[in-house]
């Protein structure tokens, strides 16, 4: 057993880490307070390599694994957790179409992913079908050459700015099981019928595009369904397992950014005659949250290194994911807490940690999913 | 045109509390993390841009062990050619030693240009480029904020006091030192680490360099570090906002900083 990650990884987290140092902190704060992002910043990361590096070299992708694009996403999310959503998130549905796509419909999206050119998003959650996907009741019709799509999908990310949208649609309502009554389908978004409305407000990632589709007689070829009709749940399932292993890079990400925070604040501020970081409830704060971050990175390289060797084992996938993203708020409060007031602003970084924080705990497999997936791995 | 860039790896010691050894000779570097020397980035920038206008190679080199081949891969990520990591093992180094090895490592090279930094972020000696030039018997040229390369010769630009650059000719082969502006160093890219990987970097010891032991006697001799005694010296001036400008005033003209 070796812990130690190749010469080629470090170089990889020491490259991503200085373009995110370079890059990211003078524009954080405009993104933040304005739920605005400069695609520039996308280009730039494209163009030097850092995205969509799990993508097969056939297809104009690096050929690493989903361990490389883990160590970019914790790098990136290090330093500015809603710009590394922007940029890293512009690939979402690329692991699906990778494992379930035809060559034809990898051909043609999977290089733009790489160089920039397009966005790829995957359009699943409805107002009605959440952690309960099959409820989805978009539908897709087989009319002659084509499948018409109509229905409705909410928080869609980059649902505005993709060029290509995976839709999760039901294909085949009548089957006797849920599991097996939806496809996927590519679309893209200049296909007439297809509406986004970008969604404001959001608590944290506010750099990130989040949309709500409408989606009114969306007509694609036959050749557009990716994967196979009626396993569009099992094509989700396996998406998951290798998304969620970013989410838990996400999360150890932006722990450790809490708490750089969290020391940097205790060790300038003093108080009853001495620096924060003095005092023993503090300390064994900042040993705490050291620890954690150590154990949820240790789970999630484990699971992502499984992944790239073959291994899914989606137990361990879901333990990762539900860990760190818990570990990741937990972190980001106990930091906002020894900032006091100071981290109830937006001027200091903590505040926006502690809101960006929370969706980890929700997107892409809520938490109580997450451990429904773990307890159905133990109790049969 | 064939450039040969020397760099090294240096401690990050920005927002770092330094404490001194046990020994007193030296700060404590266990804990501390390693970058490429800055002024270092700039120079080996300048050496690839270099080569994309006028072809050639880059030939990057550090003195150093094992974990300094960090910033090797680094500079072949960038766009060097090849790299060379010359082992001093257990050797005491100091800026003559370092300047005699890469003195010795470059001489059975061949080479139009030479560039370092202008000094390296550590002791901040800044003696090695010259002492190299020197051994080698070319010119050499420091703090350079410019360079344009014609017929042979490198216009050089460098900063004065007061904001003057000047202007100079230097003969090829030269050594130049690379001071921090010169250029916008580009990011590390996921190709470039991915070609990296096929370049080579050879790795080579001081014995097969034949260095006598003249070459390898430190010629500087650290008797001790230590943080400078605080002193004293400092007035507060009390009162209202009136009378401690005024004070202020009187000090000021009494030392002969204002009339």
């Amino acid at each position: 057993m070796d812990f130690a990650l190749s010469e080629e990884q470090q170089d990889i987290v020491s490259a991503a880490r200085e373009f995110a140092q370079g890059e990211f902190p003078e524009r954080a704060l405009e993104f933040d307070r304005n739920e605005t992002f400069d695609l520039g910043l996308w280009k730039k990361a494209c163009e030097l390599g850092f995205v969509g590096v799990f993508i097969d070299e056939a297809y104009d992708g690096a050929g690493y694994g989903f361990f490389e694009h883990c160590l970019i996403t914790e790098e990136f999310w290090a330093v500015e957790p809603g710009i590394g959503q922007a940029i890293l998130s512009t690939t979402f549905g690329s692991e699906l179409l990778g494992l379930f796509g035809t060559d034809a419909q990898k051909q043609l999206v999977l290089p733009q992913l790489v160089s920039g050119e397009a966005i790829l998003a995957t359009a699943i959650t409805e107002s009605d079908a959440g952690s309960d996907v099959t409820g989805a009741a978009t539908t897709a019709v087989k009319d002659g050459e084509e499948w018409v799509i109509n229905g409705s999908k909410m928080f869609a990310t980059n649902g505005n700015l993709a060029k290509y949208m995976l839709i999760f649609c039901q294909t085949d309502p009548d089957h006797p099981s849920r599991h097996a009554r939806h496809s996927f389908f590519l679309v893209p978004t200049d296909t007439p019928g297809y509406e986004s409305t970008k969604i404001r407000g959001k608590l944290g990632i506010r750099a990130s595009d989040t949309a709500e589709l409408a989606l009114n007689n969306v007509r694609v070829p036959l050749e557009n369904l990716v994967g196979t009709q009626g396993e569009g749940f099992q094509e989700l399932m396996a998406f998951f397992n290798r998304t969620r292993l970013h989410i838990a890079a996400q999360a150890v990400g932006l722990a450790r950014s809490a708490l750089a925070e969290a020391v940097r604040h205790t060790q300038a501020r003093t108080q009853f005659g001495a620096p924060l970081a003095s005092f023993q409830v503090t300390r064994f704060k900042i040993a705490e949250m050291a620890t954690h971050i150590r154990a949820a990175r240790n789970l999630y390289y484990e699971a992502a290194w499984s992944v790239d060797q073959g291994n899914v084992d989606h137990g361990i996938i879901a333990m990762a994911k539900w860990f760190a993203a818990q570990m990741a708020v937990g972190c980001a409060e106990e930091a906002l807490q020894m900032h006091g007031g100071y981290g109830y602003i937006d001027e200091y970084k903590v505040q926006r940690l502690y809101r960006d924080a929370k969706i980890l705990d929700i997107y892409e497999g809520t938490k109580e999913m997450e451990k429904t997936i773990v307890s159905n791995t133990i109790l049969r | 045109m064939d450039i040969v860039v020397c760099i090294k790896r240096v401690p990050l010691i920005q927002e770092v509390d330094l404490e001194i050894n046990d020994a007193q000779t030296g700060v404590r570097d266990e804990a501390l993390a390693y970058v490429i020397n800055d002024w270092d980035n700039y120079a080996v920038e300048e050496a690839v841009i270099l080569k994309e206008q006028l072809g050639g190679s880059v030939t990057a080199i550090t003195v150093g062990s094992e974990a300094d081949e960090e910033v090797l891969r680094r500079a072949l990520a960038m766009g060097a050619d090849q790299a060379l990591r010359i082992d001093p093992g257990s050797r005491q180094l100091d800026g003559f030693v370092i300047s005699r090895i890469l003195t010795k490592a470059i001489g059975t090279m061949t080479y139009d240009l030479i560039l370092t930094g202008v000094q390296a972020d550590d002791d901040n000696g800044g003696m090695v480029g010259s002492m190299v030039a020197e051994g080698l018997g070319i010119g050499h040229a420091a703090v350079i904020t410019a360079i344009n390369i014609k017929d042979g010769e490198a216009v050089v630009h460098t900063e004065l006091e007061g904001g003057m650059d000047e202007v100079s000719k230097v003969k090829l082969p030269a050594l130049l030192s690379i001071q921090t502006g010169i250029n916008e160093p580009r990011y590390v890219s996921i190709m470039g680490i991915r070609k990296a990987r096929k370049k080579e970097l050879k790795v080579t010891d001081l014995e097969s360099l034949g260095l006598s032991e003249d070459d390898l006697t430190p010629r500087t001799v650290v008797e001790q570090v230590f943080f400078p005694p605080e002193t004293a010296g400092a007035e507060m001036i009390q009162g209202d906002a009136g009378a401690v400008a005024e004070t202020l005033l009187n000090l000021l003209k009494e030392k002969g900083v204002s009339k």
